[in-house]
């Protein structure tokens, strides 16, 4: 048994603490995030109020809190929907070759031909600004990247001899795919699923301060920056400290992926 | 070499054209009728009808997709609802603003940081290599639109040395347009930088440790000469790829820096226009910006095989 490194320990107490604020957030945030305070309008921290409070003097940080479980929320949701669809698809190909291999590849090289957040914002012109806009759009648009990774592991561990082993011994093809392809695949899924959970809490955010994402009142760290933009000049706390939330959020992804993949995926490493 | 350039050329081909099939079915998605969004609410229902057969929507599909798909290829974007101009004129006009923007920063970031990933793999595992390694991290994780908002209220609201708020033309003032462009070019460039440097030291110190830079080495070349000559030019291609990534994912992003500095730009326009259910502006820039994406990666191949000749072979 290795030591645990350092950005294992760091990243996955940032890690925690984010999972921990996103799923007791009512007992842990002082007041109620939607609680208008009009004379603590835009006060600094300290006062009345811990993180001081917003352009309608509602409590920053039960808002920092609950924006956490948003944020956390929707990019657990989204990173298993991505993930989902993308282990289906992924195996589907990998699994079937031929034309459904081809026709799956079509679309999956059409919607990675899109860069960024662009195929997001086209998904979000349908489905509209809500968290299940944001839900299937975002899930979609990450689709892709899970499918390609599981097509290529599937085709590459099929190859291997206690696949063949399986297949000798009498097991049907599905129960082959089942029980020994696909437990083998779910290390890079790990890993990627850890690294897409932070692009997704970067995208959410950018969304939301976009405008098109999760619709106020109810607090998202990119809807909180994006009203506090037009007040940074009297009440810079506003601005600094949902952002700092998303810094150390992604930092702390961050960090635990890179963690993850030297840990669990060595030949990954970079 | 040849081949390869004209091979590469029509691989292209099929993809536009996913895209623009992706696009078009997208906006099959959007709910309700075209021809009402057109029109208003207040239309009659044989003025509706009138119009939907006057786009054509009463055909079938794959006619819908011909007659659009010629459209395009004609330079006809279709008219922007809300402002009521052909999309094409808008998208170039307002891409102008943004190309400049993504350019200068692009430009800057590499110049900035594959020497410093370079220096950081030759020197790995040192001080030096440690700040710059754990630096790109910490930079990779703050997202753009809070380091613009940070910049802005410490060079902006706090020290005042930059203007906050506006754009000016370049042809209008340079000096002035250079001073509105500092902090969008700055933000850009120290968001971008993490993930360029991590890959020039990544792939800088793989190369470093194969044989042919030992040989180099046992040669009794210069570290100097070892590192420009020898590793350098093998250690960039990988790095070329991710900046022509890094280039075309920030045509989709710079909405949200666009928005932190009030710049008119084509990511402005594009989320405008989702706001306001301008469907064929909404498309035209989903089209316009996919397919300079696919344009710029079709570039970054062409330009790779200089880089490391074995791809064209």
């Amino acid at each position: 048994m290795r030591r645990l490194p350092l950005n294992l320990w760091i990243g996955g107490t940032v890690v925690g603490i984010l999972l921990l604020m996103a799923l007791f957030a009512p007992w842990i945030a002082p007041v109620d995030p939607l609680k208008l305070d009009l004379p603590a309008r835009m006060q600094g921290p300290g006062g009345g109020h811990l993180l001081g409070g917003d352009e309608f003097g509602r409590d920053i940080a039960s808002r920092l809190i609950y924006g956490a479980r948003t944020s956390v929320g929707i990019a657990l949701v989204t990173t298993l929907v991505a993930v989902a669809l993308g282990l289906v698809f992924g195996t589907l190909a990998g699994f079937l070759r031929g034309l459904p291999d081809r026709a799956i590849m079509i679309f999956n090289d059409a919607f990675l031909a899109f860069p960024g957040l662009l195929l997001a914002l086209g998904f979000m012109t349908v489905f509209g600004a809500s968290r299940t806009g944001i839900v299937i759009a975002l899930g979609l648009a990450y689709m892709p990247v899970v499918v390609r990774l599981v097509r290529g592991t599937v085709l590459s561990v099929r190859a291997r001899e206690y696949v063949e082993a399986s297949r000798v011994g009498g097991n049907s093809e599905l129960y082959t795919m089942v029980r020994h392809v696909l437990p083998n695949c779910m290390a890079p899924v790990i890993v990627l699923a850890t690294t897409m959970f932070g692009w997704i809490i970067l995208s959410e955010s950018s969304l939301s301060f976009l405008g098109l994402g999760v619709p106020p009142p109810a607090p998202s760290w990119g809807n909180m920056l994006s009203t506090a933009r037009p007040h940074a000049a009297q009440a810079p706390h506003m601005v600094i400290l949902p952002g700092l939330c998303i810094a150390m959020s992604l930092l702390g992804v961050n960090l635990l992926g890179d963690a993850l993949r030297d840990w669990l995926d060595p030949k990954m490493r970079g | 070499m040849l081949r390869f350039v004209l091979s590469r050329l029509f691989s292209a081909v099929p993809t536009l054209v996913l895209v623009a099939v992706t696009i078009f079915v997208l906006m099959r998605m959007v709910p309700g009728d075209p021809a009402t969004l057109m029109l208003g609410d207040l239309a009659e229902p044989d003025q509706v009808a009138a119009m939907r057969r006057s786009m054509g929507l009463d055909d079938p599909v794959w006619v819908q997709f011909l007659t659009w798909a010629g459209q395009i290829l004609r330079g006809d974007f279709g008219t922007s609802i809300v402002l009521g101009d052909p999309v094409l004129p808008l998208i170039l006009d307002r891409f102008s603003v943004s190309a400049t923007i993504v350019l200068a920063s692009v430009l800057l970031a590499v110049a900035i940081a594959v020497p410093l990933g370079i220096l950081a793999a030759w020197h790995q595992d040192s001080a030096g290599d440690l700040a710059v390694i754990g630096s790109s991290t910490l930079l990779l994780s703050i997202p753009s639109f809070w380091m613009g908002l940070m910049l802005l209220l410490v060079f902006g609201l706090e020290l005042g040395w930059l203007p906050i708020v506006g754009y000016v033309p370049f042809g209008q003032d340079a000096w002035a347009a250079a001073r509105a462009m500092i902090l969008p070019v700055v933000t850009i460039v120290l968001v971008e930088m993490g993930s360029i440097v991590r890959m020039a030291r990544a792939s800088m110190i793989e190369v470093s440790r194969l044989e042919y830079i030992t040989h180099a080495r046992a040669k009794g070349l210069s570290e100097r000469a070892v590192m420009w000559r020898h590793a350098f030019r093998n250690a960039f291609a990988p790095t070329w790829t991710l900046i022509g990534l890094v280039l075309g994912s920030l045509l989709a992003n710079i909405a949200v820096i666009e928005t932190v500095f009030t710049i008119p730009g084509l990511g402005r326009l594009m989320i405008d226009a989702i706001y306001g259910r301008d469907y064929p502006l909404v498309q035209g820039c989903l089209l316009f910006i996919a397919f300079l994406y696919v344009m710029v990666n079709l570039l970054v191949d062409l330009v790779y095989p200089l880089l490391d000749p074995r791809v064209a072979e």
